[in-house]
């Protein structure tokens, strides 16, 4: 049992970087939100199971919070604020997806180069989890600078917080209160980047980020 | 329960947010001006306790010397920044700038802010510092964002995401060096506390903790304004209320740099001990510089005078940065006294600024120059503390920054001749500004003039940079000697 629910925890962290190859290039709003939700399910399950695994019961409620913070909270207060802005449904890139992709592959292959070696010492399969982890932080970052539009920036930071949570339940023994307060802090952030999206719209009646650079010249 | 809320660090931690859950639903705004300085208050008398009561805290809080020092400082600069927000927020409120329900969010959020910063100094478990560190900066992104013109907006979101994605960075550094410090310490709390990791540092994995030590510099150089990662701070500090730009410009180098110097030790100690770790040194140092220089030429052609400001205390993390990698003794002491001299000077100015800026009613170099003649006191004052910034020689900035100077001359001097040239380029352009601000033409008032009481705050930070330049106490040069030592 503990052994398949370690490879299940796996299998879903996979799962967490394939969705987040799935934000990259995904260009309509409504799925961008659903694959971003998909993700959070992932991550929860991933905890869930890794709690199970390892016997520790406080990775169940990690992985709870997880769901219904950022399956099912986030995912639903994204679709109102599209809604309430009527944004509209395809996004600008700045960067284009094939280059955004070969990016995100490139920084895959860093991470598990970068991760690998050093972590020799640590528990086995912790080592995969943490190469996983730092990939969908890494894709999260692609997504922030690849986007231009607020809403999608604010996607990617959320993506790249999955990623943080799911490098702090492949360490063994990370105190509960740490994981907790990492995610009401996310929460709290997300409502502050709602609030700011909103103030973005009403000023510049966009919420294209490209506007705000109108102010920032050099001769300020 | 009554134990531990004798403990000075607990009281130092619970005052703020305390305060600010009270000034969230306090109606008067007068009375929250003056409960928001009476908290600030009460927690810098209290963490002149802190000191006295040194070893664990409960509540994952820990004092030690740096901890204690450090927190005397922010307490301190919180205080005299909510001494002077009393005028300058009742001056916001009369110009039409800010209305009751967002003086009331701002008296809230600059308690939070307070509270947070503390509680990322006094804990000694990695994971609520950073908890801390984040929730600092949530409160910061919202009070810059505060005015909600186009600029402020537009700082708050490039605060915002840029910092958030900087400590986003840290988290993950924090969470390699917890599972370092678990193969050694044992899983849990005691695998995230400063304590354990100094105490096992020679015996931990060096390889992850270099790859942590990467992540962490990125991540907390990022809050304390390091080149590359530097890009939300000027926005920031250029858009938020004056006396929020105080705290802000003061406080967050304060909290990061301590963090950088506390992990470089850990690095430093495994390094000693044949660990495997690298020299955290030339990577602190090569932001530093990076810092300095890039600072100091972006002290050239600027319009806005807080952004201005903001560049030279780029230029000032820099400073201290390469002063913490340079390492030793004698660097690490010279980077603390320059980290709390800074603090000091650069707080001053902005308060300075803010109220110079209310009176002229602009705070382009076209809308403020001249303050000497029309308003003698302030523009004393304003000339004074740019001085001390540039760290000309009767402040105490001169002495830090000759120590660090002479330090590297000795040991890198290559890098050397450019701090050098990075120093006294800075100084330069510091002070080409000090003439037009307070000596050149004077430009016409359109605001309020602030009164003596408003200028009390600059004047006691003034007194102090000049004190501790002309003679430092030999008691706070050994405590300060003492600490370099701990951390060299």
């Amino acid at each position: 049992m503990a052994g398949f629910a370690l490879q299940l925890a796996h299998l879903l962290g996979g799962a967490m970087l394939v969705l987040s190859f799935v934000l990259l290039y995904q260009r309509r709003l409504s799925a961008l939100i659903t694959v971003y939700a998909l993700q959070a399910w992932a991550l929860g399950l991933a905890a869930a199971a890794l709690g199970v695994a390892q016997g520790a019961p406080h990775l169940l409620l990690v992985g709870f919070v997880a769901v219904a913070a950022k399956g099912v909270a986030i995912p639903l207060m994204l679709r109102v604020i599209v809604r309430r802005l009527a944004i509209r449904r395809a996004i600008e890139t700045a960067l284009g997806v094939g280059p955004s992709m070969i990016l995100g592959v490139a920084l895959v292959a860093l991470s598990i180069l970068v991760v690998m070696p050093v972590t020799l010492q640590a528990v086995p399969l912790a080592r995969e989890d943490l190469a996983t982890a730092l990939s969908v932080v890494m894709l999260g970052l692609v997504m922030m600078i690849s986007r231009r539009s607020a809403i999608s920036q604010v996607i990617g930071f959320m993506a790249l917080e999955n990623g943080l949570i799911l490098a702090a339940i492949a360490v063994p023994g990370m105190p509960l209160i740490v994981e907790l307060s990492v995610a009401f802090l996310v929460m709290l952030a997300f409502i502050v980047a709602g609030i700011f999206v909103f103030h973005i719209r009403a000023r510049f009646d966009s919420i294209d980020v490209g506007v705000l650079d109108r102010v920032g010249g050099v001769l300020r | 329960m009554t134990g531990l809320l004798a403990a000075p660090a607990v009281l130092v931690v619970l005052v703020p947010f305390a305060a600010a859950a009270t000034l969230g639903v306090l109606p008067g705004m007068r009375l929250a001006a003056w409960v928001n300085l009476a908290a600030s208050g009460l927690v810098f008398l209290l963490a002149c306790l802190l000191p006295f009561s040194p070893g664990d805290a409960g509540l994952l809080l820990r004092v030690d010397p740096l901890a204690a020092t450090m927190a005397i400082l922010a307490a301190f600069i919180g205080f005299t920044a909510a001494w002077v927000s009393i005028g300058c927020i009742a001056a916001e409120q009369a110009a039409g700038r800010l209305d009751p329900p967002r003086v009331r969010l701002y008296h809230a959020l600059f308690q939070t802010y307070l509270g947070a910063v503390l509680l990322a100094l006094l804990a000694d478990n990695l994971g609520v510092m950073w908890v801390a560190i984040e929730a600092a900066t949530v409160a910061a992104v919202l009070v810059v964002g505060l005015s909600r013109t186009h600029a402020a907006i537009e700082a708050a979101w490039k605060f915002f995401i840029l910092c958030g994605v900087g400590i986003a960075l840290a988290l993950f550094g924090t969470i390699l060096l917890t599972l370092a410090a678990g193969s050694v310490l044992g899983p849990g709390f005691a695998a995230m506390s400063w304590t354990g990791l100094a105490r096992a540092a020679p015996h931990l994995p060096g390889p992850l903790l270099n790859l942590a030590f990467v992540f962490v510099l990125f991540g907390y150089g990022t809050k304390a304004g390091l080149v590359p990662l530097h890009v939300w701070l000027p926005d920031s500090h250029a858009e938020g209320p004056t006396p929020f730009s105080a705290v802000l410009g003061a406080l967050a180098p304060i909290v990061a740099l301590v963090a950088l110097l506390r992990l470089r030790a850990v690095l430093s100690a495994n390094v000693a001990a044949g660990g495997g770790a690298m020299a955290p040194g030339g990577a602190l140092m090569a932001l530093g510089l990076l810092s300095v220089l890039l600072g100091t030429i972006s002290l050239w052609r600027r319009g806005d005078v807080k952004r201005f400001f903001a560049f030279s205390s780029i230029e000032q993390s820099g400073v201290i940065a390469f002063a913490f990698g340079l390492g030793g003794r004698m660097a690490v002491f010279a980077g603390l006294l320059q980290l709390i001299l800074h603090a000091l000077a650069k707080a001053a100015v902005f308060q300075c600024v803010g109220r110079a800026a209310q009176l002229k009613g602009g705070q382009r170099f076209t809308d403020i120059g001249g303050l000497i003649a029309g308003h003698p006191a302030l523009g004393w004052l304003l000339a004074g503390a740019i001085a001390a910034v540039a760290g000309l020689p009767p402040f105490g900035l001169f002495v830090s920054e000759f120590l660090i100077l002479g330090e590297a001359v000795l040991r890198v001097p290559w890098l050397a001749l450019l701090l050098g040239a990075g120093l006294i380029l800075g100084a330069l352009g510091l002070i080409l500004r000090l003439q037009s601000l307070c000596f050149g033409p004077p430009t016409k008032d359109c605001g309020p003039a602030p009164g003596g009481p408003a200028l009390a705050a600059p004047a006691v930070h003034l007194v102090l940079v000049l004190l501790l330049g002309l003679a430092l106490p030999m008691a706070l040069g050994g405590w300060l000697y003492g600490i370099a030592g701990t951390f060299r």
